[in-house]
């Protein structure tokens, strides 16, 4: 394929972009520029959500030998639609004794922190709305932000599940929120840089046809799955669910909203996993780099997306799995298994750096490198899961009262 | 310009919540508005270009100081309870006093101060800078901190740890 | 070891989504509104009233006894008594309920009515599509809309509608014996007494008592 074409439809929208913003008086290019990415981000990212929910549904379905939904639409493929159409023309139901403006407030708090996310995250090359350097920092405060929306949501509902789910989320988030970020502080202290588009650009480049992806390091690979775990923790996906466990608490916090502020809760549940998921891509899988030399002629958004789905697929694959947690599980494995092996990762991390300058480039070192590397995590997390797994004595359940 | 106007708009933002803060009954009511101050403290200082600090005001104030408070609320029971007794009471006129009097001093200090008026931008710190300011030359100071902060966690889970029946007396 | 479960679990659910794809009889659904199983003979949702013969509101077993609505835990049933009585199957003139009413909204399906009815007039049915547009009467079933036959009953529970048919056709056997026996008795009597015609109208009489029940009411009765 000729390389050049290969740029462009790389660059397609970044070139579609400029093409309409020169249409506009030069004082107004950089707006125009600004509000087309914006609306580029406001167009895609909850058409992917409304195609994630269907996908959901449907694969959750083929888990459990069902079909999923097949009714509006070939194999069901507009019922996000109908979801939408329904949502729309809810009632919208605020319970009396809520606290209006705050019932009201909390989903477009909800749902404005999680789209400032996306501002710094790049889909492509050069394709990234907000070019600053410290990308990811503004990552983790606009995450940490999301949790107060949540708790306004639970509190000014004046509902009992809500406040409990409020409580649970906000403590499970704040939990697991250290661990996220500690995991993710690997892949920024390797690359020396606190911007997105420079952690990418770092993992570009291929050894032969392999990419160098922070990945396929040891503390890469432990930082992804602990990065993993923890975004499944913060963004209350199964088996973290418990702020919003149907069985327990009807719907968490959000257990008062209906229609379309309801619909706001859902959107804003997907984009904050999807965003999680793009960072996570971003730290860890490449970015929007191919996974082979010889498949660069892709354009990088085409991959970035693709990796998207394939992380979201994931996480549908582990809803499908995994029993729900108790508040007593999530927060041991918070603290005394996430915790111990992300700050072990970030000493591994450090020493790679080292040993790396001691033992030179040779394939023999960095085989040795990386075995020792390897070791170091492998056994602790023996050694972390032989602990935390200690003390669970299976026995009959024992009554106080009725024995 | 238009700086001038934005910092006008994030000014009456901080303000505002700051005065609500201050003055509305309900205690959640009162720490969301003070969340709403540290907001606009956070776009004050992405505004100077002070990406660093703006962002870790959000990071630290939103994300953990705001989420404190609240908790602390609703853990002592202040919520849902309001105050009986008029906002503005009697006893406010010392606080009131001393205000006035701290601001006065304030626009006085401010007014006499020679401020160098040069139109020299304002040196460009990045993030990568504080870094390796951070663990180079300030390491120590860092550390310390650290060290004081961890202390304290480790004491305040004594503190919540529940006492063993054998070693109570 | 810790995860080792986990990976377990993803490849079962794994195997579940590629099977799914590839055999049919993986699938444990059918789709429903065109597809359905076959009805297990126990199923049982809501009640309905049974009547004999082919006039529904005649035919009516319910004899207005209130039984029913009194021991409704959730109270979902209205009754209002009839204020004539008019005769039951053996004959016997009863109440009959004026207006029988349900509110299948409220009704929580626990069957306490049909163990209570002494007269076997109320039954679980198994109809399941009643959803309606009408948010506050179209779930309250009226009596023409409970009413339904003993050979409707007879089809969606077989064995037990033969039990109860066995039990009422024994009763009524015992019924008719009783009053043969009191109308031999009499026949005996006033033949022993009096002259024979005295004796013969007599026993039309009592034969009479017997027989008159609703036309038809007996049609279809093992």
């Amino acid at each position: 394929m000729n390389p050049g074409i290969a740029s462009r439809v790389d660059q397609i929208f970044v070139i579609l972009q400029h093409r309409i913003a020169e249409l506009f008086p030069a004082v107004l290019q950089p707006w125009v520029a600004m509000i087309l990415g914006v609306v580029g981000i406001v167009a895609v990212f909850p058409g992917i959500f409304a195609l994630t929910t269907v996908l959901e549904r449907k694969g959750l379905g083929r888990m459990q030998n069902r079909l999923g939904p097949n009714r509006v639409g070939p194999f069901g493929i507009l019922q996000p639609i109908a979801d939408a159409i329904k949502s729309l023309t809810k009632e919208d139901i605020v319970p009396r004794t809520a606290d209006e403006v705050v019932h009201f407030l909390a989903p477009v708090v909800l749902v404005v922190a999680i789209f400032l996310g996306y501002a710094v995250l790049p889909v492509g090359r050069n394709m990234v709305l907000l070019k600053i350097d410290s990308g990811i920092l503004f990552f983790f405060a606009i995450g940490a932000s999301t949790e107060l929306s949540i708790f306004m949501a639970g509190w000014s509902s004046r509902n009992k599940y809500s406040l409990l789910g409020a409580m649970r989320a906000v403590a499970q988030m704040i939990s697991y929120e250290v661990p996220l970020l500690l995991a993710a502080v690997v892949a920024i202290m390797m690359t020396g840089s606190l911007s997105p588009t420079a952690i990418v650009r770092a993992q570009g480049g291929f050894t032969g046809f392999f990419p160098r992806w922070y990945v396929f390091t040891p503390w890469g690979f432990a930082g992804f799955v602990l990065f993993a775990i923890a975004a499944l923790a913060e963004t209350n996906r199964s088996p973290f669910d418990l702020p919003e466990g149907e069985s327990e608490l009807v719907a968490g916090y959000f257990t008062e909203y209906s229609g379309f502020k309801f619909a706001l809760f859902f959107l804003g549940e997907y984009l904050g996993m999807m965003s999680i998921a793009g960072y996570g891509i971003t730290l860890f899988l490449g970015g929007w780099g191919a996974p082979a030399s010889f498949l660069e002629f892709i354009p990088s958004w085409a991959w970035f997306f693709a990796k998207l789905f394939l992380a979201i697929f994931f996480f549908i694959w582990l809803r499908g799995t995994l029993p729900r947690l108790r508040q007593d599980q999530l927060m041991n494995f918070a603290w005394k298994f996430m915790l111990p092996m992300t700050l072990l990762n970030l000493m591994v991390a450090a020493a790679w750096r080292f040993l790396g300058e001691w033992f030179g480039t040779g394939i023999l070192a960095e085989g040795v490198r990386w075995l020792l590397c390897a070791a170091i995590l492998a056994g602790a997390y023996v050694a972390l899961a032989l602990t935390l797994l200690r003390r669970q004595k299976i026995a009959a359940r024992s009554y106080r009262y009725a024995d | 310009m238009m700086e001038g106007f934005l910092f006008g708009l994030l000014a009456v933002l901080t303000l505002s919540g700051a005065v609500g803060a201050a003055l509305l009954r309900n205690l959640v009511h009162c720490a969301l508005s003070l969340t709403l101050t540290f907001v606009g403290l956070a776009l004050l200082y992405l505004n100077l270009d002070a990406q660093f600090v703006g962002l870790s005001q959000v990071l630290v104030y939103i994300g953990a100081v705001a989420i404190l408070v609240v908790f602390a609320i609703l853990l002592t029971g202040g919520a849902g309870k309001m105050p009986t007794h008029p906002t503005v009471s009697a006893g406010w006129r010392t606080g009131w006093l001393a205000a006035v009097a701290v601001g006065f001093v304030l626009i006085g200090a401010l007014l006499h101060s020679p401020l160098p008026h040069s139109d020299v931008p304002a040196p460009e710190v990045t993030v990568q800078q504080i870094g390796r300011l951070l663990m180079g030359p300030y390491v120590l100071p860092l550390e310390i901190v650290a060290v004081l902060l961890t202390v304290a966690l480790i004491g305040a889970v004594i503190v919540a740890m529940p006492e063993r029946k054998g070693e109570s007396k | 070891m810790l995860g080792e479960g986990i990976l377990k679990g993803l490849a079962e659910t794994a195997k579940n989504f590629a099977g799914s794809f590839v055999s049919e009889e993986r699938l444990t659904t059918v789709e429903y509104p065109e597809v359905r199983l076959p009805q297990i003979e126990n199923t049982r949702d809501f009640p309905f009233l049974v009547y004999d013969g082919n006039d529904p509101m005649a035919g009516l077993r319910c004899v207005s006894c209130q039984i029913c609505e009194k021991e409704c835990p959730p109270k979902c049933i209205y009754i209002i008594k009839s204020t004539d009585k008019k005769p039951d199957y053996v004959g016997k003139p009863q109440f009959y309920p004026a207006r029988f009413d349900i509110d299948v909204s409220v009704c929580m399906s626990c069957q306490i009515c049909v163990e209570v009815c002494p007269f076997d007039a109320i039954k679980m049915n198994t109809e399941f599509e009643l959803s309606t547009d009408d948010r506050f009467g179209g779930l309250i079933l009226d009596k023409h809309k409970l009413a339904k036959s003993n050979e409707y009953y007879q089809h969606i529970h077989p064995t037990e509608a033969a039990e109860v048919d066995g039990r009422l056709a024994e009763e009524k056997a015992k019924v008719e014996a009783k009053a043969k026996a009191a109308a031999e008795a009499a026949a005996a009597k006033a033949a022993a007494a009096k002259a024979a015609e005295g004796a013969a109208k007599a026993a039309d009489r009592a034969a009479d008592g017997a027989s008159g029940q609703p036309s038809g009411a007996r049609e279809g009765r093992a």
